[in-house]
């Protein structure tokens, strides 16, 4: 008798779709993902969409309401016919060039103190899990990370160096590399004791191309949501440690710098606090939206947890 | 009137699913005091239609057609509230895994109670009686201990006896068992399903039991339905079903049994030793900061040999420490003592980079073909990953590895798919792929076909058959299941509690078993009294 012919098994298959395929129809993606690609544009066509050099002011134009017109001079001396489309703040600048401009320093904070805490979470990870010996003392360092508030830590650190985009970004991936580190670790334990792993020593294969080969590979879409987390919460701590006084110098136009000028007037002028707060507010969720859809479609596993 | 009557019932699935119709058109009835058994292999719709019956279908997997009569009142139209009134008290359901399916931070009297309080309006006193009453009927013992146990207390054999009386409280005329024993031990097994058969014959109610296994199906059933992706293609008495099967398909099931007779064929004596251990034991020590140290032995003193061309089976339960020994001798763990000879060569204790040039000899096989195979890898790679790291030439590595597939029965152009393109079954073979690629001269094989349903079982283990014999290989068979043991082995090592206890050819061991445990194991072995496989 034909065994095949009758089997059902090849009936059987789940039917998968590709993981492309998959987030392309989740909406969550689709709506977080086109936001944060307008927010992307806007940024790189910051000085196309009518804006200002955003360190111009003009006391002529001081506190004007929004879509007001006035006046502005550049740094030739040319004075500038001027549509206010945000208003202006106290010193007579431009508050839309200011939060456009803005998206540029948010974006970059919020995508390189991902980078850089997956970067270093990942490695600090790998030999947690992989080197017995390493794993105690390192994650008691982590601990001791994670025991320090992550807003206060950022604060003394760069209130150690100098206020620049570059210590922002150090100082708010520091605080996040621990989560990372614990993630992975917490990853290559379960992954390892995977037949698959184990399949892999019986063929005689190396650590590293293991590690690197099996173990790494099968992490990356948790990682991938836990990037666009980590991602928010940086664009979100910049704007605190700017609207504190403590993040990237006044001069230079962020959505949490320009909070914090617009604050004392925020009864009288609420324009101050209103526009850079709803780039904020819209930023934050796009990244959020997307890293819900990621894990609903990446890790389904993860998903029902939450 | 029937206790249960489901007519040309059809259950929709969602869009783009492999099939429409988690259930077309399926027609069957269970009277009082019978057993109907639902058979059919994974995806036949079994588990869907129990679900139907007790109105526990998921939102996407709508009844679109067909009736389910309980007692004559029909429950594709019962509301929720009158569903739940139903539940427990005139049909109650039995589940697959008693740990996942009683409350783990709930007491068993409490789990018990709770029925009694949401369906009666009994007094503290009396429900604590009938509580105590039912686990006396489910034979529990101690059942004031018991009552007051929490499910992690409870062995898994006693976790579905507390299952069992939750469904019985209020004497349902409906038991619907889905799988109740396939989590079970094969001894453990036996004294449910003979539990079951006592309750049902005494309390006279239906019963609606689903399997797989054509063994319980002998050992329990009255009638048998037979399901074939969602479809009804047998219904009949169990006599009628099992010896005289009228559809191929049925026929083809029975066919895949294997018997319990061992098999006939002749182990040459002279074959050369390839692997023996001597005096194996591993003892795990949990050495907590502070704590007390706890030793926990899970083999001991294991010498066992396998010659060239022939096929050793470890036979056991689970926790009887034949993975244990299996992976000591792959060296996926260090053995604590004793030696496991390669060639004669002592490899229990070699260091990895003594041991890395000899680790190509020894190939495992794992059970669970949906964890086997690293999902981010296609098959070629995950084939070739071995040679590779023996020098091979990629080119070299490759050509071996579409006539490694040729061998295993699959398509060569496959090769570059992804493993969740392919059936466990398939995935199986490609295991069995990669690990011949190594040109090993023992292949393990852990449970290698448990996981797999009947017939693909049949198709694997001809497939490890045929290899076995083609490459001469030596072969380690780790297996739960005697008829596969007796199916594939020429000598068998029966493992109880990290001990060998019985060794010895094939024949002699399943022919006149000495040790009480092997007797028991056979005794426990559901439908040996039916000859399967013949067909």
């Amino acid at each position: 008798m034909d065994l095949q012919a009758l089997s059902v098994e090849s009936a059987n298959i789940a039917r998968q779709d590709s993981a492309w395929q998959r987030l392309r129809g989740n909406w969550s993606v689709r709506v977080g993902g086109y936001a944060l690609l307008l927010m992307v544009l806007v940024a790189f066509a910051a000085p196309l969409l009518g804006t200002v050099d955003p360190s111009l002011f003009d006391a002529a134009s001081r506190d004007l309401r929004p879509g007001q017109s006035g006046e502005i001079m550049t740094l030739d001396g040319e004075l500038l016919k001027h549509k206010f489309v945000m208003g202006s703040d106290s010193f007579g600048r431009d508050i839309y060039s200011r939060v456009i401009y803005g998206t540029r320093v948010s974006l970059l904070v919020g995508i390189c103190a991902a980078l850089l805490a997956l970067a270093f979470g990942v490695v600090f990870g790998l030999c947690a899990g992989t080197l017995r010996w390493l794993d105690g003392p390192l994650m008691r360092v982590m601990d001791g990370l994670m025991a320090i508030p992550a807003i206060l830590l950022a604060i003394a650190l760069v209130a150690m160096w100098r206020a620049s985009v570059l210590t922002v970004v150090l100082a708010i991936a520091i605080t996040e590399i621990p989560r990372v580190t614990r993630l992975v670790r917490s990853l290559v334990l379960s992954i390892r004791e995977e037949p698959y792993v184990e399949a892999a020593i019986s063929l005689g294969s190396p650590t590293w191309k293991i590690m690197f080969g099996h173990i790494l590979p099968n992490c990356i879409a948790p990682l991938l949501v836990q990037g666009t987390y980590i991602c928010a919460s940086a664009i979100l701590v910049e704007a605190i440690l700017s609207f504190l006084g403590v993040g990237l110098p006044p001069d230079i136009p962020t959505w949490g710098n320009i909070m914090a000028e617009g604050r004392v007037q925020f009864m009288t002028y609420p324009h101050n606090l209103f526009f850079p707060g709803v780039f904020l507010a819209v930023t934050v969720l796009a990244v959020n939206m997307l890293g819900d859809g990621l894990r609903d479609t990446l890790d389904p596993k993860m998903a029902k947890r939450v | 009137m029937s206790v249960l009557e489901v007519r040309d019932l059809t259950i929709a699935l969602p869009r783009g699913g492999d099939r429409g119709e988690a259930a077309s058109r399926v027609s069957f009835s269970v009277e009082r005091g019978e057993i109907v058994c639902l058979v059919g292999e994974s995806g036949s719709g079994k588990s869907v239609i129990a679900q139907g019956v007790m109105g526990l279908l998921p939102k996407g997997l709508p009844v679109t057609g067909g009736a389910i009569l309980l007692e004559g009142e029909d429950l594709t139209h019962a509301t929720q509230r009158r569903l739940r009134e139903l539940r427990c008290t005139r049909m109650s359901m039995v589940f697959q895994e008693p740990m996942t399916a009683l409350n783990p931070v709930m007491g068993c009297g409490d789990q018990l109670d709770e029925v009694l309080r949401e369906h009666t309006r009994l007094a503290r006193a009396e429900r604590r009686r009938k509580i105590l009453d039912t686990v006396r009927e489910v034979r529990l013992p101690e059942p004031e201990r018991m009552v007051a146990s929490y499910p992690h207390q409870l062995s898994g054999g006693q976790r579905q006896r507390i299952m069992i009386a939750m469904a019985l409280l209020l004497e349902p005329a409906l038991l619907i068992a889905d799988e109740p024993t396939t989590a079970l031990d094969v001894t453990t097994q036996a004294q449910i399903l003979k539990l079951i058969l006592d309750l049902q014959a005494r309390r006279g109610m239906g019963v609606l039991f689903i399997t797989h296994d054509f063994g319980v199906v002998a050992e329990v059933a009255h009638r048998v339905a037979v399901l074939r992706l969602g479809e009804l293609v047998e219904f009949g008495a169990k006599d009628e079903v099992l010896k005289r099967p009228r559809h191929d398909y049925t026929r083809m099931l029975i066919g895949s049994v294997p018997t319990l007779k061992p098999h006939a064929r002749p182990a040459a004596a002279g074959a050369p030793v390839v692997l023996a251990t001597r005096g194996l034991c591993k003892t795990y020590r949990d050495r907590g900061w502070l704590a007390k140290r706890r030793e926990v032995s899970a083999a001991v003193d294991v010498t066992l040999e396998v010659r060239k061309g022939q096929t050793l089976g470890i036979v056991g339960e689970s926790g009887s420490g034949k993975s244990t020994v299996a992976r000591c001798i792959v060296r996926l763990i260090d053995p604590s003592a004793g030696e496991v000879l390669l060639n004669g060569v002592d490899i229990a204790a070699l260091r990895a980079a003594a041991l890395r040039p000899l680790r190509r000899n020894i190939q495992i096989v794992f059970q669970d073909p949906y964890r086997s195979l690293n999902p981010r890898r296609t098959v070629l790679e995950a084939i070739i990953e071995g040679p590779l790291n023996y020098g091979v030439a990629r080119a070299a590595a490759v050509e071996r590895a579409r006539k490694l597939m040729e061998l295993v029965r699959m398509d060569p152009e496959s090769l570059g798919r992804y493993p969740h393109q392919f059936s466990g079954g398939q995935r199986q073979r490609i295991c069995i792929a990669r690990a011949l690629a190594m040109e090993p001269e023992l292949l393990i094989a852990d449970e290698a076909v448990s996981a797999l349903d009947v017939s693909v079982q049949a198709q694997v283990l001809a497939l490890l058959e045929e290899i076995r014999e083609r490459l001469h290989l030596a072969m380690l068979f780790i297996t739960h299941d005697l008829r596969v043991a007796a199916q594939v082995c020429d000598h068998v090592a029966v493992m109880s509690q990290g001990r060998v206890v019985e060794y010895g050819p094939a024949a002699q061991v399943f022919g006149a078993p000495r040790h009480e445990y092997t007797r028991a194991l056979f005794e426990a072995a559901p439908g040996r009294d039916f000859a399967f496989g013949a067909a």
